[in-house]
């Protein structure tokens, strides 16, 4: 019984440094080739450099392919084409945070998010006014609409977790159904029963639209979280004499805290972009109001839509900014619930 | 769990029973109310609603307005068909890549980026559509249009191609594909592992693993993430709005810079309209809510049953 | 570490061709299998037993080239197949596979296939012209011990069948490309007590022309199956194998005594 030497691990199926040479070979090659038919054809821009690459490439593989079997042919065809339309899918998710990022950057000057368009027109130089009302006026709307949706959204979801009473199908039913209602359609409604039955476009308009939206979000993100909890608590808590409804604010509910707090979130980043319901009940205006009954108020999002429409050079740079800080801060607001959500999972 | 219920336990499923069924209540508000608008206008105008085609709202006596959304629903049908003719290729791809053939860090990297892209606002969409998309959008259709012009959609009479159902289409496209793809990938990730072994097993490559095994388990999961993606693009107004050139009128010319869409209509009308067009209005949200409603609700469905267990 | 090679005693004119030498496998961190050197007899059907986490499934799918689907694995050591190292630099890992056949655990015909599409899928796999596509069909589902049962409804679908059923659709999926080895992973630990005995009779003929490794934990199917046997064992280290021989003698006369209070239900 000797001792017995143990060889190193070693992974002979991944690729070998003969491989990767041979690959960054034909990639230089594609590279080459397409580099020269682009100056000669004119085919420019970058649409026309894939087009190029990729026909370059499966040209490649069919010439180098021939010493190939007809399987590890197919294979490469294959592989080229779903990465192919895979960078097709994904480009344009880099084009725009790409371009939102440089061409919003060019006005995001301190004034964009310190003064409102009170006594600045869109056209003034971009170190002249901002975007401060729209921020607020988005804020406060949104934290109204919150404030009306989550402890609905919460009380949804505890009743399809924990009472599961006789309307379970039904509630869980038109949650799915409400998810579905085109923003605009939101926006028409409280148009018609609200905005346009009182004093028109207001803060208040706005943020019924918005919960309107965002309630199927916080309701059904809620259920999920609630759903997370383990029967076991449930159990051990009513075994020690407690009620079920102190069970649920006692024990069910602070398990799941932060859990809630992601489903306010995830509702916030929902209708934050929300731009045509408030096209229709929240208006526009140049400086914040604070009254949220009375009187129109301004919204990133309008804001965005309303420099694009205008159009000229600096309002287009202004309608950028607005973009980049509304994207931002959607990414803020998702980073912050995938991070929360993270927390009660054990 | 057989629970006792106290006085406290009454009240509580009380409260939260009514919290419920308060989200019953406003959407079964706002599903009468367009209903009642709905029939209000379908009483009036009939089919016609639906098949005129004629939007014009009389402000002078003895000439009758006319509302027929006809026009706009199809163009509604228009941009959304065109969009997921290239976002579902797109998205089986892209699901297909990154769960077989991405690995590590661009994996990571690319799921990440597929979660982001899904949170983007449709108003920034719209914004890079117009001021970006449309000169690579303008080209591929002139492309289209000059080599394909005998084809009677492909069409067009003046050389405007920029803000074209076939421009608005690829935005669309590009908002729906995150969506879908996030399906794909979900019902993809779930094909059982052995399945996939025996096909290697059998000497087949990744390609035939996938062909095999992984396509046909996903199927009915694709159809479903692709209708969700439908749903949204047929509700969709401002990244339309921004990109389409709206004109009231049937239009099959998808190169040429016209078209319409409901949700669009309702955006530009609403402002300026007499009472009587603000019900035939909100009768056209109406018949949009069914749209998306139905479409939505075979989405889930199918979703729902193909990710179970 | 105790010694970890035992060699089979095989007899040069009955080898089946595929052995190992000191092979290691690793998931991770974790050496899960330590220096197994093995030669198979052909023809016969050997059986891979000892308790579990002792490596004898990761051993089976070293040999035609599965570990290497398993994220974070790696291994050392050869494994030969006619002579040349299967995990060799320019060698085509599905060309193995074909020769290397394997049937998995649980029953696992293709959903959306019939009957027939199952059997002859593995060809379309491989780019395999088929000839005769009802020869084809009938002969493997016939060495399969499945013919007389699915005659009639061969465009069926394969989930149609009962679990032994299925199983055996699998062994003749795994047959229509001819594998000149079956590697079997506990093929019956999902079925009825029917349906066992019916799979290894249908192992026992198939061994008739082709060589069989089968890995077990049930001591009465590899004493009624096997020919020869292979005792895997792992003390908490990496699983190493102990002894490999004749069933025979293995359950009878074994050479290890750790043999002996396995084969005898001491442990495991």
């Amino acid at each position: 019984m000797s001792e017995v030497t143990i060889p190193q691990p070693t992974r002979p199926w991944q690729r070998k440094r003969a491989d990767t040479t041979r690959s960054a070979v034909s990639i230089g090659l594609v590279g080459f080739i397409s580099f020269v038919i682009v100056l000669f054809t004119g085919f420019a821009g970058v649409d026309g450099w894939a087009v190029t690459v990729f026909l370059v490439s499966v040209l490649l593989i069919i010439i180098r392919g021939r010493k190939l079997s007809a399987k590890e042919r197919g294979n490469a065809k294959i592989q080229l084409f779903i990465t192919a339309a895979a960078l097709l899918a994904f480009a344009p998710w880099i084009s725009i945070f790409g371009s939102v990022l440089v061409k919003g950057i060019v006005g995001l000057k301190l004034n964009f998010v310190t003064s409102d368009m009170r006594t600045t027109v869109p056209d003034d130089e971009l170190n002249m006014g901002g975007a401060l009302h729209a921020m607020l006026g988005s804020m406060m709307m949104v934290l109204m609409a919150t404030a009306i949706t989550l402890p609905l959204g919460i009380l949804s979801g505890v009743y399809l977790t924990e009472i599961k009473g006789r309307f379970t199908f039904l509630v869980r039913f038109v949650i799915q159904s409400m998810s579905g209602v085109p923003s605009i359609v939101a926006g028409l409604f409280v148009f018609t029963t609200y905005v346009s039955a009182t004093h028109g476009p207001t803060a208040f308009g706005g943020s019924l639209a918005l919960g309107i939206l965002m309630l199927p979000t916080v309701a059904r993100t809620s259920e999920e979280v609630l759903k997370l909890v383990p029967d076991d608590l449930r159990s051990a808590s009513l075994a020690l004499g407690a009620r079920q409804w102190r069970t649920t604010l006692m024990v069910v509910l602070p398990t799941v805290r932060s859990g809630l707090i992601t489903a306010a979130i995830l509702g916030v980043a929902r209708v934050i972009g929300e731009t045509a319901p408030l096209l229709l009940t929240a208006g526009s205006s140049t400086a914040f109001g604070f009254n949220p009954i009375k009187g129109p108020i301004a919204s990133l999002p309008i804001y965005v839509f309303g420099m694009l429409q205008i159009g000229t050079e600096y309002a287009v740079n202004r309608a950028w900014t607005g973009a980049l800080v509304l994207m931002l801060a959607v990414f803020a607001l998702f980073f912050t619930a995938r991070k929360l959500g993270g927390k009660d999972k054990r | 769990m057989h629970v006792v219920h106290s006085r406290g336990d009454k009240v509580f499923r009380g409260i939260v029973t009514a919290g419920a069924l308060t989200s019953l209540v406003i959407l079964g508000l706002i599903g009468s109310f367009l209903f009642a608008r709905g029939a209000q206008v379908f009483s009036q105008y009939g089919l016609k609603f639906i098949t005129g085609t004629n939007w014009s709202s009389s402000m002078e006596e003895g000439i009758p307005s006319e509302f027929g959304m006809g026009p706009m629903l199809v163009g509604t049908i228009i941009v959304s068909a065109i969009a997921l003719l290239f976002a579902v290729p797109m998205s089986i791809a892209g699901a297909l890549y990154i769960e077989f053939y991405a690995t590590g860090r661009v994996r990571k990297m690319l799921s990440g980026l597929l979660d982001l892209a899904a949170a983007i606002p449709s108003l920034i969409f719209g914004l890079w559509g117009i001021q970006i998309f449309t000169n690579f959008g303008q080209r591929w259709a002139s492309f289209l249009g000059n080599r394909l012009g005998f084809v009677p959609i492909f069409n067009t009479i003046s050389d405007n191609y920029g803000r074209s159902p076939f421009v608005a289409g690829c935005v669309l496209a590009s908002m729906v594909v995150p969506i879908t793809t996030s399906v794909a990938r979900e019902v993809y990730s779930r094909t059982p592992r052995e399945l996939i072994d025996t096909c290697y097993a059998l000497g087949g490559s990744k390609w035939g693993a996938i062909k095999t095994v992984v396509l046909p388990f996903g199927k009915s999961g694709v159809v479903g993430g692709a209708m969700l993606g439908l749903g949204r693009a047929l509700g969709e107004t401002v990244a339309v709005y921004l990109v389409l050139n709206l004109n009231f009128r049937y239009t099959f010319r998808i190169l040429e810079s016209e078209g319409g869409n409901v949700a669009s209509l309702i955006a530009t009308r609403f402002g300026e309209s007499s009472s009587e067009e603000l019900t035939a209005l909100v009768a056209a949200g109406f018949v949009l809510f069914l749209l998306t409603l139905s479409v939505n609700m075979v989405a889930s469905a199918i979703v729902a049953k193909t990710t179970r267990s | 570490m105790s010694n970890s090679s035992a060699v089979l005693d095989t007899p040069e004119q009955a080898f089946a061709g595929l052995e190992t030498r000191d092979a290691h496998a690793w998931f991770g961190k974790h050496h899960a299998l330590s220096g197994v050197s093995l030669r198979f007899p052909a023809k016969s059907v050997t059986g891979l037993i000892g308790p579990s986490g002792c490596g004898k499934s990761t051993y089976l799918r070293l040999l035609n080239r599965m570990h290497e689907f398993i994220p974070n694995s790696a291994m050392a050591g050869e494994v030969l197949l006619h002579g040349d190292d299967i995990y060799g630099e320019s060698v085509d890992p599905a060309a193995i596979r074909l020769k290397v056949g394997m049937v998995f655990q649980k029953p696992n015909p293709f959903p959306a296939m019939t009957i027939r599409e199952n059997v002859i899928s593995g060809l379309k796999l491989a780019h395999i012209k088929i000839d005769n596509e009802d020869d084809l069909v009938e002969k493997c589902l016939n060495r399969a011990g499945l013919w007389k049962e699915v005659k009639d409804r061969l465009d069926a679908s394969g989930g149609s069948l009962s679990g032994g059923q299925q199983q055996r659709l699998c062994i003749a999926r795994s047959l229509a490309v001819e594998p000149e080895v079956l590697l079997m992973d506990e093929p019956c630990s999902a079925l009825d007590p029917g349906s066992t005995l019916r799979i290894e009779e249908t192992i026992k003929e198939l061994a008739e022309k082709i060589t069989v490794v089968i890995v077990t934990h049930n001591m009465q199917q590899a004493s009624r199956v096997s020919d020869y046997c292979a005792f895997f064992l792992s003390d908490g280290g990496p699983g190493v194998l102990v002894e490999a021989d004749q069933t025979r003698k293995m359950f009878t006369n074994p050479t290890d005594t750790r043999t002996a209070d396995y084969v005898q239900g001491k442990f495991g």
